[in-house]
Formats: C-alpha cells, structure tokens, sequence
C-alpha cells in the first residue's frame, strides 16, 4: 500500500505507521512539525521501511494547503493509494467549555477540515480508480454525554459524514474506514480518569490495519467498545440525565 | 503538566511507594520553571531509584519516548530516544542480526535506564558493561540546555550520567552499539555444581570460554553445600548451530493478584531450592544445547508481574560486588548470613565481573557479585540488609543502586570511592540537585 499518514508522529498513528512501515507500505507523512515528521520518518526507515519516508506539511487548521499537500504526497508515493488521518484536537469538556477559541479550533479542525480533506482525497482517489480513505473518529461521538459532548460533537458529525462518504463513492471503488477508538491510553489521554476497558496504542493500530486492508466501514478499537457502546446508546435519556452520565 | 493526578510510584520490588506527579510524554523535554524532576524507564529498577522524595514530585516517565533516530546497518550503531526498551530493540533489529552488547536479566528496561544505571550482564567478565558501548548522550540538564556528551566529548559529565541514576539530567538520546550474531539462539549448558569453591572455579573457567556465565545458588543450603547450585554457561549460536525454523514466539503468564504471605514461607522456598537443584543435578547434559535467547536471558519475563509473588509488601533485592582479593570468604560470610536468616527467596545468583568502568558510581568491579531477593518483612529485613553492608565494606565491595532501597548514607560513602568525584561533577551541572529520587536523598544526603 501507498499511504498518506497524517498524525503518524503521535499516539495511535506513531503505532500504525510503524506496522505499516514494518510490513513495507510505502509513507508519506504529513503533518505541522517538520522536526517531528523527520524524527518519526527515520524511526519508521530503522524500523525496516523498505525505501526512505517521505514528509510533507500539512496543517489541518488550515484547508487552503491541503491540496498543496496531497500533491506532494502524490509526488512522493507515485499516486498514494491511501490516506490515514489520525490527527485531530483532543481538550476536556472543561477546558473547551472555559475557553471558546480552543473550542472553535477544536470544532472545526477535527469536522470542518477534515471532512474538506477526506473528501478532496475520495474525488482524487476516485479519479484514478478508487483507494482507501481511514479517518479516526471516537467513541465519543456515538453518543453525548454531559461530560464530553463538545469533543463528541465534533466526533458525531465526522462519524457521520465518514458513512455518507463511504456511502457515496462506494461506486467509485473509494472505501472508507470510520476508526472509533474507546478509550486509549496515550499522551492524548494523559491524566484523565482510566475507565474500564481501556485499550494501548499498539493494539488499537492493530485492529485499524485488519480494517484498512479489509475496507471495514466501522471499526471500534479496542474491539469490545462496540459492545459498551451499544449498550450506552441503549440507556434512556431520563437514566442519563438522572445518573449523570 | 497540568491535569496529572497524583498516582503511586514503586520500584519492581514494591517498596516503598510514594505519590508521584507521573508525566509520560512522547517528547522528551523538562517542563519550564525549576521544579523537582525524577525520570523513570519502566520502572524495572527494584528500590527506590525511581521514586520520588516528596509526594507529588514530577516523575517523568520516558518510554513513550521510543523512536530509533539512526541505524548504521554495518556497524550496528543506533541512534535512539532514551524511552525504547530492549525488548523493541530485540524484536526489531535481532530478525537482522543485531543483538544488545549488554542486557540485564529483564528486557523491559528502557536504553536510559541501561544507561543510568550502567547495567551488567552474564557476559560483564568479557564485556564489561552497558556504558562501554555508548558512544553519545544527549543530557537534558537542569538549567534546561541540553549537552552532548560521551567518551571524549564533555567526558566528566558522561562519567557522570552512566550509572548516575538519573540524577546529572535527563537522558533524551543514547547512541549504542550494538553486537552482530548470527541467530536468536543461546547455545547453553547447565551444570551442578556442589558447593561454593567449585562454584567460583566454575565461573572462573567456563569465562575463558564463554561469553556468557552465571551461578544460581541455593541459598538455603549450608555446611558443605553451601553455595551449591547450577553453573550456567552460554553464547550465540551460529547460523549452522541454530535449529531451523523461526525462534518460539515468548510465552506470557500473568501474575494476575498479590500472594498470599504464605507463599514465600522458609519451608516452601527451601522445598523449592532442593527441587530446583534436583532437576538439574538430574538433567545432567554433557553438550551445549540450542534454547531461545528469552529463556537463556529473560526467565522471569514470561511471567508478567512475577514481582506480586511476594504479596503485597513487597521485596528487596539486594545485590553486592566483593573484588576478588576478598576472595572466596567475603561469599561464603555473606552466604552464611543468609541462610542464617532463613530471609532469602527462592535463589540467588553469583556472577563473576570484570574490570570496573571508568564511571564513577558505575557498580560492577572485578571481583564476584550476589543478588537474592528478600521478601520485605520491615525492620528484621532492613537489619539483614545493615549486617550484609557491612560484611561487604570489610571486604571493600559496594551494593548495586539499581536494587537498593535500604542502604545508609554512610555505608554508601564507604562503599564509593569515587563518590566525591561524582558529587563534584554532579554539582557543576546541577547545582540545586534539580534531579533527585528518594534514594539520592537517602545515599547522597539530597535534602528532599
């Protein structure tokens, strides 16, 4: 596979990029800190990538490059046949509700850009055939809660525009993957309350891989989150409002 | 830093505990301003190394910080962040040939912690250790700047840093060296031995030979067979030795709950000692056979979390070096005290150690080193502890820091001749004594 990476350098996307680049898919990442993308692009080549590791920025705060930096992950892969996008804005429910600028980069970087740029990519992708388009949105976005539904909000809409854009160029032979990690444990997560069932990054890009190869429409990591949402989104909204859920 | 919450921090022996502000970043970089700071690996050091003095100091855990920076593939040198682990650097670069020079009994240590505490390993005698093949350190120090040192470059703080616990700077970037071998394969042998003296000429002999050499002594038995136990000898197959086929993958058991204290009562463990040697003894094997290097290296890591074997109290290891000018009483003195107490675990285990290093507070010396654990039963344990200080200051010996938890300041000064030499360097470099543990406080006097 030929594979735009955006958020490699970090978390969940350092540990899918390493299995993709151990297996020989061939990397573009991109991303805002040109001294991280160039650590992480040596790490990945150390790590058995079988040529060198392209890098490119990207900054998803701001649309107008995105089609300068899918260009040049095009240059440097020949064509990619894949974007991963694990990148995105994370904040408490606290910060976000103090702090209304974070909040309105948080909204917008994590739906507006990056539903602009997953759908760039299945129009450049369907042009030439079809390819794989795999966004990581949240479990958070399966259902608000009191406490994180600013986050989740944004994670709802990218849920649902990811199944209308799998939906819509299905045809065109573009699949598209909607990752919804529960919780994991990364420097993302850090110093918030561990809930049971919390999964590690290594595991959850393990699960994303078998995804990405397959075209799963919706992947939950790790996989028993599915079930604990199921049954959250099966609790009345009186329980909810009463429990504080 | 904001938004940590306080959580308990422990060595592998579980003792003692403190609340720690515990930070684990995927960028290694200390926060601004002048607070406190105590990096920790994976926290496979057994006392209090990693913990920190007063509750709430930030402890900065590294091994999020793991990515491979270079690789020569001909030489084998690697660049990396201070956070990766030998165990990645085993799975990635071992498939290609490439082996770590120097590995302590565990492979879940990150290359900072090898190199803070300048870890030995069954090959010390022929190799020395794991600061002998570092050529380059990136020291993020407590002004905040960070310096590059090594063997010619910035030299006294690179003494320093290899087995200054942590306590020059953070360990961001370590360049190694790593050793090439042709499988993942140890051919080993194990032999009986019956008693102290053919232990100790064991070890001498096979290390002509072989790079690899380690005793596990039954430390129960006493009179004539004290000091008996199995004499283990190894080094990597080569590509004709090796069986065909890939390497096992290593197995996984989990110690899912803390021991009841019964446990590790006297009668159990002697019960185990005698049925351990047994086997052996039994399984008598004449020839080198072929094993996977896990189990060669890494026993104890097929059993996650074997540490709550020895319940909720925990344990101490306690591990010494007596030079070999002492000789053979220094051992057996020690070993007699042991058994006197009917405190140690299951085994011990006896080493021969070559040369010491040129770093100041590195542990190893030429000479024979011990390590047991002892489960932790308060102040009869720490006494023990006192009595086998002193034994090894009579004999000019030290105790190892990365297992330590109970040493005195005193002791300590006696045991480390270098000591001021370390002090002096430290104090240039971080004169508040910015980086501190709770066992710096307690063997280097740091105020806490």
């Amino acid at each position: 596979m030929k594979v735009a990476v955006i958020g490699a350098t970090r978390g969940m996307g350092r540990a899918l990029a390493r299995l993709m680049a151990e297996r020989g898919d061939a990397l573009c990442l991109l991303g805002r800190d040109a001294g991280e993308l160039e650590a992480s692009a040596r790490d990945l080549e150390a790590r058995g990538a079988r040529g060198p590791i392209a890098t490119g920025r990207l900054d998803l705060a701001q649309p107008g490059g995105f089609a300068a930096a899918l260009d040049t992950a095009d240059q440097a892969l020949a064509g990619f046949d894949a974007l991963v996008v694990t990148g995105g804005e994370f904040a408490p429910q606290d910060a976000l509700e103090r702090d209304p600028v974070r909040l309105e980069r948080l909204l917008s970087v994590n739906f507006t850009a990056t539903a602009v740029l997953c759908q760039r990519t299945a129009e450049r992708l369907a042009l030439r055939g079809g390819g794989t388009i795999c966004a990581f949105s949240s479990v958070a976005g399966d259902k608000a809660r009191r406490n994180s539904y600013l986050y989740g909000a944004s994670k709802a809409g990218l849920s649902a525009f990811l199944e209308g854009l799998g939906l819509a160029y299905a045809d065109r032979g573009v699949r598209v993957v909607c990752v919804r990690p529960g919780f994991v444990r990364t420097a993302m997560t850090a110093g918030l309350p561990v809930p049971p069932f919390a999964g590690e990054a290594d595991a959850v890009a393990r699960v994303v891989l078998r995804a990405l190869d397959r075209g799963t429409p919706v992947v939950y990591a790790p996989p028993i989150w599915r079930w604990v949402m199921l049954a959250i989104r099966l609790l009345p909204r009186a329980v909810m409002r009463r429990a504080r859920f | 830093m904001a938004g940590l919450s306080l959580e308990p921090v422990a060595g592998w022996g579980r003792h003692p505990v403190a609340q720690g502000t515990v930070a684990r970043p995927e960028r290694l970089l200390l926060p601004p301003g002048g607070g406190s700071i105590l990096p920790r690996g994976l926290g496979r050091s057994y006392g209090d190394a990693a913990v920190p003095a007063v509750p709430g100091t930030l402890v900065l855990e590294t091994a999020r910080a793991d990515r491979v920076l270079a690789f020569d593939r001909d030489k084998g040198t690697l660049t990396c962040e201070a956070g990766l682990s030998l165990a990645e650097i085993l799975r990635v670069f071992l498939p290609r040939g490439w082996f770590p020079p120097v590995t302590p009994g565990t492979r879940f240590v990150t290359v900072g912690g090898c190199v803070a505490c300048d870890v030995h390993g069954k090959n010390h005698h022929r190799d020395g250790s794991f600061g002998g093949f570092v050529d380059h350190l990136a020291v993020q120090v407590a002004d905040g700047s960070v310096v590059e040192c090594g063997p010619q470059l910035e030299r006294e703080l690179f003494l320093a840093t290899v087995g200054g616990m942590g306590l020059t700077g953070l360990i961001t970037e370590v360049t190694l060296r790593l050793q090439p071998v042709e499988s993942g394969w140890i051919l080993a042998e194990a032999q009986p031995v019956p008693g102290l003296a053919a232990m100790l000429d064991g070890l001498r002999d096979a290390g002509k030979d072989w790079a690899y050499t380690v005793g596990w002594i039954d430390c129960l038995a006493r009179g004539a067979g004290l000091g008996r136990g199995i004499l283990m000898r190894g080094r990597h197959a080569s590509r004709a030795e090796a069986p065909s086929g890939p390497l096992p993958e290593p197995r996984r058991l989990v110690v899912p709950f803390d021991a009841p204290s019964w446990l590790l009562s006297p009668a159990l463990m002697r019960a185990f000692n005698a049925a351990y040697y047994a086997k052996h003894s039994w399984r008598r094997r004449a020839t080198a056979r072929p094993v996977p290097y896990d189990g060669f290296f890494y026993p104890l890591d097929g059993i996650a979390g074997w540490n709550r074997l020895y319940g909720r109290r925990g344990f101490l290891q306690y591990q010494c070096v007596v030079p070999r000018a002492a000789g053979r009483e220094a051992v057996a003195e020690l070993l007699d005290r042991l058994a006197a107490a009917g405190a140690a675990s299951f085994l011990a285990v006896i080493k021969d150690c070559g040369p010491e290093s040129d770093a100041y507070l590195s542990f190893p010396l030429e000479g024979t080193t011990l390590a047991l654990d002892l489960p932790y039963r308060g102040q009869p344990t720490e006494t023990l502890v006192h009595e086998l200080n002193a034994t090894v200051i009579a004999a000019g010996g030290r105790v190892y820091l990365a297992k330590d938890a109970v040493t005195r300041a005193e002791d300590f000064a006696a045991m480390t001749p270098r000591l001021p030499e370390w002090r002096r360097v430290r104090d240039k470099w971080d004169p508040g004594h910015r980086f501190r543990s709770a066992q710096s406080v307690r063997v280097m006097g740091d105020s806490p």
